[in-house]
Parts: structure tokens; sequence; C-alpha cells
């Protein structure tokens, strides 16, 4: 992995390196040569790094306390907020970690959209990345469950029953899903298991993640190929460190708003009420974060093919490599790509925005717009845009102005400081 | 840097607004100025212990508050009885306890560790007692319902005579905030209904000010210590940015670059 030989100075350094190079590990990742020009968007890796850690700490110690059965799971959770010591500030930075992990998984995945981080040669990355995301959302989603309130126990019905749209095998399979014939205990005790299980195949993916970024090195925002170690780098420590640590601290401000100030205001009131299978609730709406997917199942009035839909609205993004034809990564210099990028991004907000509202008349039509154009803008503009688009030509370096004068780049500064 | 802020605020605007959009069908609720909001909110003693005396000889013959123990009544950021008066309000119930060594169940005065007495024996004889409708649980209705303390403030001044050609049936009451308008509770509150011992009168608007504050209180126990510990960690966080920030400058001053 390393890029140049690195020699341990002291002599049980070297031992020890030479039968496990952990410190040429360390090393690597100390050195590893980054853009300079990376700018504050691309903080967000380490930000989630810090989400996930938070999540798992503060989800293990709530395993202490929380009991997993159904006629127990409220109170549990209760006792967590009243009697054990700081557990209201363990459960609600628990609560409001998951959103503000999601918060960051979206901008780094639109980060990683406007400049074209998933193109060639970092294809394995971002399917890496879509996988950890695709986990995330069923990590959240079975983890919502557990406080057993009336949003937990309706929003797993609802989930579970999408399986029901699989033609001959789906009721069986929904069966077997909630371990009975109804969500109930079984259904309760299996999802935290593996609530606890799939954190865990996070951090894995994220070292995977991680490496496979090792190899190509970091994308930037002018969206050129780079020579490492070059001008056009800084070591990974400390100038990389330092700005991702003061971006850190930005995000915890925000963080700590929430957890102290409104913990419970990204969450649904009726979850403090005890499950009831006798009371539907008037609106069951999935948490914020899962909206714009909760808007795309519901836009399609037929069950399986609205089911069909939602998984496909994440397979786009999984081939999407693919399907971008261009052969300019970042969208400073894609004129028409940067315009339907914000298109996209508002479109995604409409989405999210009729995913809380009730299916019915205007909305449910605006939500299925925005659908087919959430489809088109994967399926149709970004293929056929790679060949029409005429883009601005790229510069060489990053410290480098392009061939023909110094202008471009000036231009590319001023684009730079907008975003 | 400005703009990241700007949008990354936008959005959280945008997810707030909608949850709020959602919730906004209804009338808009009476709002006061709760003690308990904002950076330093906190708890009026004099309106817990008040509510308390409001929940215990109004609401506490139909809600159940099962969460909650009579040791909570003395403990810190809550209503603060002293420990004797918290004996004292827990001796003045009737607990069943046992088996005992004859394997019979008991009465005895309530203890500090016992939770609140439940007003029914279960869920079939509250419903069966009130026309059908379970009064709900009270520990953390604050927090079930959109609106949260506004919401029940509401609901508790909120009864008025229906409007015109609207007939309700039996034991169904008009509220203009309840959703639909119709409630199964009778009007809870009237002027004088309870006497404060320390004096203030007791017009409607009190009690409920006072019972709202009370089941706030229940549902957030720890309030206090968390706009307290919030307000310090909020500052901490902002001067270690600043520090990182300068470090930052520093450090990135060596090579030729903006950060």
């Amino acid at each position: 992995m390393s890029d140049h030989e690195y020699k341990p100075s002291s002599k049980v350094g070297k031992w020890f390196n030479d039968r496990l190079p952990l410190l040429s590990l360390a090393n690597h990742l100390t050195d590893y040569p980054t853009p300079k020009n990376l700018n504050y968007w691309w903080t967000f890796g380490g930000i989630l790094t810090f989400c996930l850690i938070t999540q798992i700490i503060t989800g293990i110690t709530l395993a202490m306390h929380y009991i997993a059965d159904s006629d127990l799971a409220f109170a549990s959770v209760e006792h967590i907020m009243r009697d054990v010591n700081y557990g209201w500030l363990i459960r609600y930075v628990h609560a409001n970690g998951a959103s503000m992990f999601f918060l960051a998984v979206y901008i780094h995945i639109f980060r990683s959209l406007y400049y074209g981080s998933y193109k060639s040669p970092r294809e394995v990355i971002w399917i890496i990345g879509m996988i950890i995301y695709f986990l995330m959302m069923a990590t959240a989603f079975m983890g919502y469950v557990l406080p057993w309130g009336q949003m937990s126990f309706w929003g797993a019905t609802v989930i579970t029953n999408l399986f029901s749209a699989i033609p001959l095998v789906g009721e069986g399979i929904v069966a077997w899903l909630w371990g009975g014939f109804a969500v109930d205990n079984p259904t309760l005790t299996r999802f935290y298991a593996l609530h606890y299980l799939l954190p865990f195949l996070i951090l894995g993916l994220v070292v995977l993640h991680i490496w496979a970024l090792h190899v190509p090195g970091n994308n930037n925002p002018i969206g050129i190929d780079i020579k490492k170690p070059s001008k056009d780098t800084v070591p990974f420590h400390p100038y990389i460190v330092i700005k991702d640590g003061f971006a850190l601290l930005m995000f915890m401000i925000v963080f700590a708003f929430f957890v102290f100030y409104s913990p419970n205001i990204l969450g649904h009131a009726d979850n403090y009420i005890e499950a009831n299978p006798m009371v539907t609730p008037a609106h069951i709406v999935p948490e914020w974060y899962l909206l714009p997917f909760y808007a795309i199942l519901r836009s399609v009035p037929d069950k399986l093919l609205g089911v069909i839909a939602m998984f496909a609205s994440i397979f786009v993004l999984v081939i999407l490599p693919w399907l971008d034809t261009s052969k300019i990564r970042s969208a400073v210099f894609r004129p028409l790509y940067k315009q339907f990028y914000w298109i996209l991004i508002i479109d995604v907000l409409i989405l999210g925005y009729m995913g809380a509202m009730p299916a019915e008349g205007l909305y449910l039509l605006v939500a299925r717009v925005a659908t087919a154009y959430y489809f088109m803008h994967f399926l149709i503009i970004l293929p056929v845009l790679g060949y029409k688009e005429k883009t601005i030509p790229i510069p060489l370096s990053i410290m480098e102005p392009v061939l023909g004068g110094s202008a471009n780049l000036s231009n590319i500064k001023k684009k730079e400081s907008i975003h | 840097m400005k703009k990241i802020i700007t949008i990354t605020c936008l959005i959280f605007l945008l997810t707030i607004g909608g949850h709020q959009a959602n919730a906004a069908e209804k009338t808009d609720l009476l709002k006061i100025d709760w003690s308990f909001k904002g950076l330093f909110g906190k708890f009026d003693r004099g309106s817990l212990q008040r509510g308390y005396q409001v929940y215990s000889e109004v609401c506490a013959s139909c809600h159940s508050m099962k969460y909650l123990s009579y040791r909570n009544l003395s403990e810190k950021g809550g209503p603060e009885f002293s420990v004797e008066q918290a004996k004292a309000i827990a001796a003045s119930f009737e607990i069943t306890d046992g088996p005992n060594a004859d394997g019979e169940m008991f009465t005895r005065p309530g203890k500090l560790s016992d939770k609140f007495l439940m007003p029914y024996a279960n869920d079939k004889e509250a419903q069966a007692a009130n026309g059908g409708a379970y009064p709900p649980d009270m520990s953390v209705l604050a927090k079930a319902r959109s609106g949260g303390a506004d919401y029940l403030y509401s609901i508790l001044l909120g009864y008025v005579d229906p409007p015109e050609g609207i007939t309700l049936d039996d034991g169904v009451y008009y509220n203009k905030y309840m959703y639909g308008n119709n409630i199964k509770m009778a009007k809870p509150l009237e002027d004088d209904l309870v006497e404060y011992s320390d004096g203030t009168i007791a017009s409607e608007e009190q009690m409920a000010k006072d019972v709202v504050t009370f089941l706030m209180w229940s549902a957030e126990p720890h309030l206090e210590s968390r706009h307290r510990m919030g307000f310090k960690v909020i500052v901490y966080l902002i001067i270690l940015t600043i520090l990182v920030y300068f470090s930052m400058k520093k450090i990135w001053s060596r090579i030729e670059s903006e950060v």
C-alpha cells in the first residue's frame, strides 16, 4: 500500500514492522498525498467516520440498559431517559446522531455527484459507498423500531409489508421476516439483533471504502488527475487532519444544538405513545431521511411496481458511473450538467417534502412528476449529456493555469469560492 | 465557508418545516411564554408544585403516570418537594404489596420508591369507566402530542359550546383544539377547583399552566440539566473551534494555498 519504502527508526519498531507492517500503514496514512485544493465539502468523510463511531459507542451503552421485549421495550427506554445516569444524553445523542449521520451522508453523496467523484477510476469506492448507504438505511429503520412506540410499530408493519408485493412467495417472506403472523415480539428481537450487527458490517465496509480511496487517491474540485506527491498535494497530516478537525467541530456545534435544545424535533410525537396494534396512527411517516424513497414508493399506483421503483431509485445510483458518459469529472467545467445537478437537488427535496404529505390530490401528482424526473435525470439526461455538452477546457494541474491564458483559472477560482 | 453554513441551515429548515407543516393541520394553538423554553429554560418550582396538586386532585382519578415514582417529586430539577414532604405524599397512598410470607397480598402506605398509584387495575377497567375511551398515561404525554405543552394547554382551555348544527353524542364534548373537535374527557378545570396553599389564585388559566408545566417536567425530568450542560458544551465547542481555526490558518500558511 505504501508509496515509498518506510523504515522505522528504532530496532523494536523495525522488528515489529517486519512482522506486521502497522507502522508502515500509519506512515502511509499520515503521509498520504492529498490534493491541496480540497474544499470543505470534502470534510464530510471524516465527519461520517465520527458519526459511525459515535453511533456505535452510544448504541452499545444503550444496549446495556435496553430490553428487547414487546412488553418491556418502551418502559426500558423510559428507564434510560429517567433513571440511568446521563441516559437521556446517551439516547438523545444516538437518536439525533442518526439524523446527523444521514445529513452528512447526503452532503457526502451530493458532493460526489457534483465533482464526479464516482467516475473512473473510483467506481469501486462509489459502489462500496452505496452499499454502506443502503445498510445505513436498513440499520436506521430497524433502530427506529426498537423503542416500540406507535411509529416504530406501524412503520415496521408498512415497510415489512412491502415484501408481500413479491408474486407467489411474498406472503411467505413477510411471515418469515416477522417470525409470526404480525409484527410482534419475534420481529422486535430479530430487529434488535440485526440493528446491533449491521453497524459492524458498515464499519468493515468503511475500511474497504477508505482502502479503495487510497489506491487512486482523492478526487478534487477541478476533477483532474494529479501527480502524487507533487506541488499539487499536501501530506494528510497535519494539513487535512486539522482542516477535517475544524469542520468536524463546526458540525458538532450543530449536533449539540439538536441534542441539547431540540432533541425531539426530528422525531415524531407518536413514537412517545407505546405501540398498540389496535390503533393505527392518522399518518404513518418514516424518518425524514427516508422520505424521498417513501414518496417514490407511493407515487406508483401498483404496489409491486412501487417497491421496484423504490429499490431502482437506489440501484440507478449504483450503476451511475456507467450512466454518466461524460469524460469530464467536475461540474465546474460542465455548464449544462451543473444546472441539471441543481434541478436534481430541488427534485429530491420536493420528493422528501411529498413523502411527508398525505398521498392524495396535488401532492400525489407532484410526487409522480418528481419521481419521473428523478429517473429521467439518471437514465436519459446523464447519458445524453456526456455526448452533447460543450465543456469548458480543464487546467493541466491545480497550481498551473490552463493552456491559453490564466483567465480560465481565475474564473475557476471565482466559482470555487462560490461553492 | 459561509455558503456551507447557509446551505446546511437551509436543509434543516426545510426538513423541520416539512415536519411542522405536517403537524399544522389543526387550529392555531394557544401560546404562552413557558419558563422552560429557550437556552436557559428552567421550570418554575412553584408552578411544578401547584401542577402536582392539580394532577393529584383532578387528573389522577382517571390518568395514570406509570413511569414516575414518588421519589422523583423531591429530586433536583423537579418540583423539589422536601424529602419529608415527598414521603408524606407517598404515605398518603395505599399501595398493594406482596405476597407476604403467607402468600397473601396486603396493603401498606406508599414509600418513596413506589411508582405513582394507578387509578385503574388495567386498561379494560379504565375504558369501561370512561365510556370506551382510554385516558392516556400522562408520564410522557407532553412529548407524545405534536404541539407539546402548547397543545395540552390549548386542550385544557379549548372547551366551548359546539357551533350551531352540531349535535354531540352522550359523553362527548366539544373542544376546538381536539382533532375532529370531539373529546370524551369532560371539561376538567373550573375556576377555584383546587385551593393553592401558596395563595396563588386558582384561575382556570393558572391551573392549566401549572399542570402543563408539571406534565412537561414528568415527560422530560432532566430538562434543566440538559439545558445547563448544553450551554457549557456549546461554549466549549465554540472556543475550541476558534482555537483550531487559528491553528489551521497557521499550519496552512506554510504552503502556498488557501484553506
